[in-house]
């Protein structure tokens, strides 16, 4: 009780109370407009929240991360098109209901399916501080190296079908971050005589280019789209909102598995909803209705992407492991400042985790009360032309990169990865393993070398019980992953 | 080659216009990456092989090698879609939006942020395509908007511009500090 109201009394305070309100706010706006997306707006933003309090900046892009699929379903739902990625299965069952005229009804259920899961995933975080503050002590940097390992692993064996791309780009992140003057020898690597080399690749200056800048020039070269706007009643958010104890079953375990894949570096939203919607589909009593506007659909694919965020602040804060793009660019927060995350964190600063679960709590009450009230406005913003969007997201991130240290270089840096990531998308290669790749190296290297030196065998570096349930669930990772793989082959011969 | 029945998980259906051209490049990349590491890195005498300075440039540059050229094989057995040379038009023409993203950095110590933003605003909406009244109004409002959130609220670190200097002292301050 005494570390809860420590926490609380952390957040009681106005600059981080409207640091929540313009995340989350902000959030809901950049989810509700195709082509933006979360990891757009937290990139522009990160720069600007280096200057803030580590608890006031990690607030505002909370907000932003744990608002922004909660308007990412108003479009997958109005106009067929998700807000942001992880919206894309919403579209299935929600548009097909917007267009037998009951777009409110599945607004509703999205958004309290989206509030159950945030809300969900908060409690068992709660529950499980305790047990986290026991093991994550018992992290050491063999466990720590195995367990960024497996994100890596994960990262590239969840992409299906871009595999190959996938471990190719999550190489190259690995690359990059080695690029620069290296602690241990202080030797250079990769700088080719160039002193401006010398300090590395920016991760900033990366994550803006790959996420930012990319997409303002696949929104500038690409043609406006138009939508029209069903319909809407102006009453009945409340009784339909309702609805959600209808399917109490489907919504906890979507947030279950939300939480679960959340937890595990590198796997994240897009695993849940499809686990989610997989299981929603198979147990539901009306399997045919799915992809035609089963309320089952909404409440399984916004449940289980919104228990993520949460539940992927945990490898983040216990052991310094983002398990996606979002959490990389923030761990960049807790750098700036000088706050390590990891299990020192935990046993000494409990209080401030616990705040930011406050924070996460409080941030899914604004939204709904937000959207409760906003949603005909907010569905506005969706009309906002492409290319006029690209021209804005070109804007605002001048702002992230020239404010690092007004260099052209950085500014030129940014642009090549703009083009770089332009060309990925275009291919529908993945761009988030390279900031992965880069985040998760530089632990992995580190963290190898302080571990070696007290490993004599190869049996050493899993000897304790964290380090050899790690590297078992590395091998069970890739074994799984080839046994998949070649049956599926066996398959497709056997069909052809 | 192409074959039409490929493998969901690792070997994708049909390519993208300009994949196999892309997965090249990448992989050419990766080996001439790989064949520099001799100079671009060193070996630290009495220290083991997780401490090497080359240890993990090695290890992801090789795997980089590995997947890009395993890569290179199943794009190339997947179907072709055509289009590869339209599709490397679009990715040079996108050079054009870093040409005008430079020149507006560039400018900015020079003309400062205000009217470095403005002309970027309403530049970039004509050459968007737009030429309505309402489009430009927007993209002066929004250009504003962002000034005056970024620079005159939060004291976002943006230099002035040079053409300041040339104002009254008084108005000189406030431009360079707000605008």
């Amino acid at each position: 009780m005494d570390i809860f109201l420590s926490g609380l009394e952390i957040i009681a305070r106005w600059d981080v109370i409207a640091a929540l309100l313009i995340g989350s706010i902000g959030g809901v706006m950049v989810g509700a407009m195709p082509g933006v997306g979360a990891a757009v707006a937290i990139a522009i933003m990160l720069p600007a929240t280096f200057s803030l309090e580590p608890i006031v900046g990690l607030t505002a892009l909370l907000g932003i991360y744990g608002s922004s699929m909660f308007g990412g379903a108003i479009p997958a739902i109005l106009i067929n098109t998700p807000g942001t990625p992880v919206n894309a299965l919403t579209t299935y069952d929600g548009y097909p209901m917007t267009k037998r005229g009951e777009a409110r009804r599945a607004l509703s259920l999205a958004y309290s399916a989206s509030f159950f899961g945030g809300v969900f995933s908060i409690f068992c975080l709660i529950l499980l501080a305790p047990v986290l503050a026991r093991i994550a002590p018992m992290f050491g940097a063999r466990e720590i190296f195995l367990a960024a390992f497996l994100g890596i692993v994960l990262v590239v064996v969840t992409h299906r079908g871009q595999v190959l791309a996938a471990g190719m780009l999550v190489c190259y992140g690995i690359f990059l971050k080695t690029v620069g003057l290296e602690g241990a020898g202080y030797t250079q690597r990769y700088t080719f005589g160039q002193t401006w080399l010398a300090s590395g690749v920016d991760l900033i200056v990366v994550v803006l280019g790959l996420f930012a800048l990319s997409q303002a020039f696949i929104l500038l070269s690409g043609k406006d789209q138009k939508y029209e706007l069903p319909p809407m009643t102006k009453s009945g958010f409340f009784s339909s909102m309702a609805e959600i104890l209808r399917f109490k079953r489907v919504a906890t375990v979507s947030s279950s598995l939300g939480v679960i894949c959340g937890i595990i570096p590198g796997v994240g939203e897009f695993m849940s909803q499809f686990l989610s919607y997989g299981y929603a589909q198979k147990t539901s009593k009306t399997p045919d209705l799915f992809g035609k506007g089963n309320p089952e659909g909404i409440i399984a694919s916004e449940a289980a992407n919104n228990s993520v965020p949460a539940a992927a602040m945990i490898p983040l804060l216990a052991l310094g492991i983002p398990g996606e793009e979002l959490t990389a660019m923030m761990l960049s927060v807790f750098y700036v400042h000088n706050v390590v995350p990891g299990p020192q964190l935990f046993q000494d600063h409990m209080d401030f985790v616990v705040a930011l679960y406050i924070a996460l709590f409080l941030l899914n009450v604004l939204v709904v009360l937000f959207l409760l009230v906003s949603t005909n406005s907010l569905m506005k913003v969706m009309l906002i032309p492409n290319r006029f969007l690209g021209m804005m997201i070109l804007t605002f991130s001048l702002i992230g990169v020239y404010s690092l240290r007004n260099s052209l270089k950085d500014c030129a840096i940014a642009a090549a990865f703009g083009v770089f990531g332009f060309i990925l998308k275009r291919l529908d290669w993945p761009t988030s393993p390279i900031i992965l790749g880069m985040v998760l190296g530089g632990l992995m290297e580190t963290k190898l070398r302080t571990a070696m030196a007290r490993v004599e065998t190869p049996w050493d570096f899993i000897n304790r019980p964290i380090a050899f349930v790690l590297f078992s669930m590395i091998v069970i990772a890739i074994v799984l992953h080839v046994v998949s793989v070649v049956r599926d082959r066996k398959k497709v011969a056997g069909n052809a | 080659m192409e074959h039409e029945n490929a493998t969901p998980h690792v070997f994708p259906e049909a390519r993208k216009p300009g994949e196999l051209f892309y997965s090249f490049i990448f992989l050419g990349t990766a080996v001439a990456l790989l064949s520099m590491i001799f100079w671009q890195t060193s070996v630290l005498p009495g220290k083991g092989f997780s401490a090497q300075p080359r240890t993990w440039p090695l290890i992801s540059l090789a795997g980089m090698a590995i997947f890009a050229l395993a890569n290179l094989v199943a794009t190339s057995r997947s179907t072709r879609t055509p289009g590869r040379w339209k599709e490397v038009a679009v990715w040079l023409r996108s050079l054009e939006y870093v040409g005008w993203y430079l020149l507006y950095v560039a400018a900015i110590p020079v003309i400062g942020y205000l009217t470095a933003t403005l002309a970027f605003c309403l530049f970039m909406t004509w050459r968007a395509g737009y030429r309505s009244l309402l489009a430009f109004g927007a993209a002066v409002v929004f250009a504003l908007f962002v000034v005056l959130l970024f620079k005159s609220l939060f004291n976002v670190k943006i230099p002035g511009g040079a053409v300041y200097e040339f104002l009254p002292d008084t108005l000189r301050y406030i431009m360079i500090r707000y605008f």
